[in-house]
């Protein structure tokens, strides 16, 4: 177990040192200049300013060379610095309790709805609450989940007010609550159509007989031992959508205004700021494969057959 | 518990124990309906053994499924008949007084322990579970009686291995769990579905002792369904022969080995390999069971009869051979004779 996590730690440095190059490579990509996008479109700037902001960014250095200046303060331990003058690692400790407290948010209303409303078709099969649960998936999953973040934040914050229309001031839950049913939709059609299937598959299975032999009440039988081996699969594919939940976190905190570090990638983005959209970037990335640490190894909990060795 | 039975409406002590009457079970398939059990009585009283004997596709196994209510609707159905333990008719009772009756009164072991136990919960808490859902006991309490429970069945440093997962137990282990689970409650009735098909040859002679015992001790009635006809001629007292979704002859343990009254029970006997005939090639039955979903009108056996005559077109009847001992052949005493 021990040299398993070690290894799974070790495995993830390549993983990390390719996706830095990745989006470094993306950012420098970005059609035109960071200095200009900077100092806005009308504002002129003397000469000397921007070469004293190109020397100390190594603007006009090769990719590579930028790219080895970027990896040489990383191993100092420096994130850069962004273009605005704030130090990345600052930009990060103001912006990720806002993000952890979204992505908590969304992936326990994935984790639950996921699991009610598929053990619910699953049980129900053929019937109105299987058929309902099926055109719902396919209906949010048919609508790009930025037209459901604003129809929503429409509808439910500035219509019917009932939660604020942006920003985290009102603090957690409260806040949290909308932008993350958002997130969650966008990931809920899959994890709650694998929990369906996979709780049909095992209420087939030989020991519900047996459970049902023993005379347990209907609700222990589908809870206890059916959802309970139904989970496996479920539980690894939570692991993956929270991928996909971070990076729906840039538009989801740009659209509703959380000041988190997906604000910070949404807002950098445009400006070129190659620093925080890397370091921020990199750090979502150890984030997931952390998580997909913890749900192996919670795998071999839920599935005593399969500890890990 | 038993209290719940004597309070059923229709309860009467003088009546058999199990008795299942002119059981009908009908499945949907892509084929059209198949009826896998069609008219099967069978009957057993407190602390007697009836074997059920029949190949694969006879409608022993449904017909056990049937009694413990555990035929799934939509596909498979209970369509005619009765089943009764003291005169108790469980078909016409709600499914919430049958669930309080599963595991309580009657109960199963089933073929395959692997698969039907729960492979992601330690046994010890799969078998506390009978004692709180249906004992109303503590989980403190369950486990400790779940750990009991355990040492009925012999398995070694009980207290220790309940908290162990069914994947960590050998076949005949495994199976001693199967029975703990079945033998919890102390029911009235076991239904034992091949409970050692699965197993070694020596294992299983170990668990068939096991499961004696525990009935002689009880005095349960005990189902025994099995294809093993030397396990039938050990412990057996009556023998339910099934083809085809039908009883096709009933008698004691001693008469149907001595003298058989069908052909097919006297075909099976005549295909056990036995020592004295070494070397010489192994008896069969010619041809194979018939299509379920076209039945023939007829007897069902007649195409695999040695005596099969134009009288077989009609279905036998159970016939009386002697008191205790039926045949449904129009022949029966042509083959008693030998």
């Amino acid at each position: 177990m021990g040299r398993y996590i070690v290894r799974r730690v070790l495995l993830a440095i390549p993983v990390l040192l390719g996706t830095t190059f990745v989006i470094y490579l993306a950012v420098y990509a970005l059609p035109g200049d960071p200095i200009r996008a900077l100092f806005g479109p009308n504002q002129v700037i003397s000469p000397s300013v921007e070469r004293a902001l190109r020397e100390r960014f190594h603007l006009d250095d090769p990719l590579i060379v930028q790219y080895g200046h970027y990896l040489a303060g990383l191993a100092r331990g420096d994130l850069g610095t962004s273009f605005s003058g704030r130090p990345v690692s600052e930009i990060i400790r103001a912006g990720w309790p806002v993000t952890f407290q979204l992505g908590i948010t969304a992936w326990l209303m994935e984790a639950v709805l996921a699991i009610l409303l598929g053990t619910l078709a699953g049980v129900r099969r053929g019937k109105a609450a299987d058929y309902t649960v099926l055109a719902g998936t396919t209906l949010a999953m048919g609508i790009p989940f930025f037209v459901v973040a604003y129809v929503a934040q429409f509808v439910f914050g500035v219509q019917l007010g009932w939660f604020p229309v942006s920003g985290a001031d009102a603090g957690w839950p409260v806040a949290y609550l909308l932008p993350g049913l958002v997130l969650a939709l966008g990931v809920l059609p899959q994890s709650a159509r694998v929990t369906r299937n996979s709780v049909l598959d095992n209420l087939s299975a030989d020991y519900v007989d047996t459970a049902d032999a023993k005379g347990l009440p209907r609700r222990v039988v589908v809870w206890r031992h059916v959802v309970r081996n139904s989970l496996i699969p479920v539980v690894s594919l939570l692991g993956v959508s929270l991928g996909y939940m971070l990076g729906g976190t840039v538009l989801i905190e740009g659209i509703f205004n959380l000041p988190g570090l997906g604000y910070q990638i949404f807002t950098s983005i445009p400006q070129h700021d190659g620093p925080v959209v890397v370091g921020i970037g990199t750090l979502l990335v150890l984030v997931f494969l952390l998580v997909n640490l913890l749900v192996d190894l919670l795998y071999g909990i839920l599935d005593p057959r399969i500890r890990l060795h | 518990m038993s209290d719940l039975l004597e309070s059923l409406p229709g309860h009467d002590p003088g009546a058999p124990m199990l008795s299942v009457e002119d059981l009908q079970v009908e499945f949907a398939t892509a084929h059209g309906t198949v009826r896998a059990v069609n008219g099967v009585s069978y009957a057993v009283g407190a602390g007697e053994t009836l074997a059920v004997l029949g190949e694969s596709g006879s409608g022993k196994s449904v017909t056990a499924r049937a009694v413990m209510g555990i035929v799934r609707a939509p596909r498979g159905r209970v369509t005619a008949g009765a089943i009764r333990l003291r005169g108790v008719d469980l078909l016409t009772l709600p499914e919430e007084t049958r669930r309080r009756l599963r595991g309580t009164t009657v109960a199963m072991i089933f073929q395959d322990a692997l698969s039907a136990l729960n492979p992601v919960l330690p046994v010890g808490y799969q078998i506390a579970e009978m004692f709180r859902y249906h004992r109303g006991a503590s989980r403190r309490e369950a486990r400790r009686r779940a750990v009991e429970v355990l040492d009925r069945v012999r398995i070694p440093s009980a207290a220790r291995r309940a908290g162990d997962y069914p994947h960590q137990f050998s076949g005949g282990m495994r199976q001693r769990v199967g029975i703990a689970l079945a033998i919890a409650l102390d029911p009235k009735v076991i239904i034992a579905d091949e409970p050692t098909t699965a197993l070694d040859v020596t294992v299983q002679a170990q668990i068939m002792r096991l499961l004696g015992e525990i009935q002689r001790e009880h005095g349960t009635a005990l189902v025994l369904i099995t294809h093993d006809m030397g396990v039938v001629a050990d412990i057996a007292d009556r023998v339910a022969v099934m083809y085809a979704g039908r009883v096709v002859e009933e008698a004691g343990a001693h008469d149907i080995y001595a003298r058989p009254a069908h052909p097919y029970t006297r075909a099976l006997l005549g295909a056990i390999p036995r020592p004295h005939l070494r070397g010489k090639r192994l008896a069969v039955i010619p041809g194979a069971p018939p299509d379920m979903s076209r039945p023939d009108e007829g007897c069902r056996f007649r195409p695999r009869c040695e005596l099969a005559g134009p009288g077989c077109a009609d279905a036998p009847p159970l016939y009386d051979v002697a008191p205790g001992r039926a045949s449904a052949c129009h022949e029966w005493t042509k083959v008693i004779e030998g």
